[in-house]
């Protein structure tokens, strides 16, 4: 296991470095003048040079990738062009925002999907199997940017029921401390607070966690269907144990293994659909922040939000894997 | 005499004309009704993208200010955006968009991810370690935003979306391609070409690459409705088609403000990447059971 663990991780340091380099080149790579694309083409040389300089820009594309990693070993992300504040302080509630975002979605496409794949295998072939299944191939198709608009006309906008955009109420603000607000709520002992929290995360979160929802039922449903017709599970059935019994513990422990896979690749995935939903829904988390900074042509927001994305990612596949192989002692790394 | 083995012989030649991988696997297609299904909506679809300028009851760029936010009437079937123009003609000209989009930004990632697929799988050693390396990078990056760092670095345009879709899933191939050489490599049949004296080119060309074309298939389909979320998306975020192009991202996008007042403008366009988009999800999961049986799951 442990050297198994070192060989996985020393395959992440050539894709780390790659994920930089690839970062790193997204100002490089603008057609033209960097500094006339980021500043507009009325700017005056002066200010252009003044960027340059304060970008590095100026210097051999070796020196400025050496700069830039030496910067980034430090925890030095950049500074934002539009409001010069040091990007790694100015990312951290927004990072925050995505997290709980993304945690409340996986909540809700797991709990969902896994128990939906379930009784659909034990029910095979029955209406609930059927409809189930159909939901499912219709969420795998669904646009989620389309479907957050639907919730919003129907759930804020017609019923009223929850809020439609923000991750609070503004005229009574969460106190700030993790700036993960359904914590921070329950640590200021503020119940009421917690509710309207709750209340503005379930609508993104549906949103979100739709396709990994319908991806993780289909999983679930035919991983089980697999296990639920091996012998041990006809011996635990011949043994007379309930059928709750032998579905919840003995056939669903075996047909988890693929699902956790899922459920990892997916929540990598989660990240980037982020971008979306909180578009949408005015979430303000890292991918309203790169696509603001999009907009705002401010390029090391967009270079340092797009690697701290990828970083994740990357960490989150990581620890899938190293689960799996905790899980299952047959996966040896080759 | 004569008229009977005449007979006999177009039996045969018929009975030859059944049988074949590509005809046994149409016949298994058509049994799977929710394949056919998908095959039905995309067929509507092309037709719809083919005959939009015969069948649109006007331009889709004809603005009427005096028709804003209209609903759906006889008039306008699916009522009239902000501009007062005709979303159902809107929608039809939206499937060219969308579907060419997908169409060629997967024959592009199956192009690049095949070459290097093949460079990687059969070539091995020091061209499969860097070409793997670069499909490891691109794929630890979500793929949306990935494209969202092309377009960036290229500029907002349909045409640029197109290209970042194609190079974010050119991996995906790569890797379909390269495990599948792998596992031809040491098939008798390669050493046996091999032996006789073959040329790596001729026997990429006429073995291994015809014998990679299934999964290829398969995974371009499904890959296809990737590709038209991941353009919508592109166009919602304003980062793909531009107006007044009637893309159905971009008019999500344009219509959004209007959901309550006019959600007709927000409804058929999301219906209808949903629909193209499952109408390819269903055949590529047909495709999958009948072609290659093994991918499943």
């Amino acid at each position: 296991m442990s050297s198994y663990l070192l060989k996985r991780v020393m395959v992440l340091i050539p894709v780390l470095i790659g994920m930089t380099i690839i970062v790193f080149s997204i100002i490089h790579a603008i057609p033209g003048d960097p500094a006339e694309t980021i500043l507009g083409q009325k700017a005056t040389e002066q200010s252009k040079q003044a960027l340059r300089e304060q970008l590095g820009l100026d210097k051999p594309w070796i020196n400025q990738y050496v700069d830039y990693m030496g910067d980034l070993l430090k925890g030095d992300l950049g500074t934002s062009i539009r409001t010069k504040t040091p990007i790694a302080k100015e990312i951290v509630p927004y990072l925050a925002a995505t997290l709980e975002l993304t945690a409340a979605a996986m909540l809700f496409a797991t709990f969902v999907g896994v128990n939906a794949g379930i009784l659909s295998a034990w029910k095979q072939n029955s209406w609930f199997d059927y409809t189930a299944m159909i939901i499912a191939l219709i969420g795998v198709s669904m646009p989620i940017f389309w479907l957050g608009l639907m919730e919003q006309l129907v759930f804020a906008l017609k019923l009223h029921w929850l809020p439609s955009i923000g991750r609070m109420n503004q005229r009574d603000p969460v106190e700030s401390i993790t700036n993960l607000y359904v914590i921070d709520s329950i640590l200021a002992g503020r119940w009421d607070q917690l509710w309207t929290v709750i209340k503005h995360l379930i609508l993104p979160s549906i949103a979100l966690g739709t396709i990994p929802m319908a991806i993780i039922a289909r999983m679930t449903r035919s991983s089980m269907l697999e296990v639920m017709n091996s012998d041990y599970i006809r011996t635990a059935k011949a043994k007379g144990l309930s059928q709750f019994l032998v579905v919840y513990k003995h056939a669903l422990k075996n047909s988890l293994i693929p699902v956790l896979t899922v459920v990892g690749l997916q929540t990598g995935a989660l990240l980037g659909g982020a971008v979306l939903t909180e578009t949408i829904f005015a979430w303000p988390g890292v991918g309203r922040y790169i696509f603001e900074a999009i907009s705002s042509r401010d390029y090391p927001v967009i270079q340092s939000g797009i690697l701290i994305i990828a970083f994740i990612f990357v960490i989150i596949n990581l620890l899938v894997d190293l689960l799996y192989a905790a899980i299952d002692q047959r996966i040896q790394y080759k | 005499m004569s008229q009977a083995s005449l007979n006999v012989n177009s039996e045969a030649a018929s009975a030859e004309k059944v049988s074949g991988p590509w005809r046994d696997a149409w016949k298994a297609f058509r049994r799977n009704k929710t394949a056919m299904l998908g095959l039905g909506i995309i067929v509507f679809f092309i037709l719809i993208a083919l005959l939009a300028p015969f069948i649109a009851p006007y331009d889709y760029k004809e603005q009427v200010l005096m028709d804003r936010l209209k609903a759906p009437s006889a008039a306008h079937w699916f009522g009239t955006d902000d501009l007062g123009r005709d979303m159902f003609t809107r929608i039809l000209y939206g499937a060219r968009i969308s579907l060419w989009v997908g169409f060629f930004s997967v024959i592009g990632s199956i192009i690049v991810g095949t070459l290097l697929g093949v460079l990687a799988g059969y070539y091995g050693r020091w061209i499969d370690m860097l070409i793997s390396r670069l499909f490891d990078i691109l794929l630890a990056f979500p793929s949306i935003l990935l494209a969202i760092a092309i377009v960036a670095i290229l500029g907002p345009s349909l045409q640029n979306a197109l290209y970042a879709i194609a190079i974010v899933n050119i991996p995906t191939y790569g890797r379909l391609v390269r495990a599948k050489v792998l596992s031809l490599k040491s098939e008798e049949y390669i050493t046996a070409a091999r032996a006789i004296g073959m040329k790596n080119t001729r026997i990429l060309l006429t073995h291994i690459l015809p014998n990679s074309l299934t999964p290829i298939i398969v995974q371009g389909t499904l890959g296809i409705a990737t590709a038209i979320i991941e353009a919508a998306a592109l166009g919602f975020l304003g980062l793909g088609a531009q107006p007044p192009e009637p893309e159905w991202g971009k008019m999500l996008s344009d219509s959004r403000q209007f959901i309550q007042k006019a959600p007709w403008t927000v409804v058929f366009p999301g219906l209808s990447i949903m629909l193209t988009v499952l109408g390819f999800n269903l055949m590529g999961d047909g495709l999958r059971d009948v072609l290659d049986p093994r991918m499943k799951n």
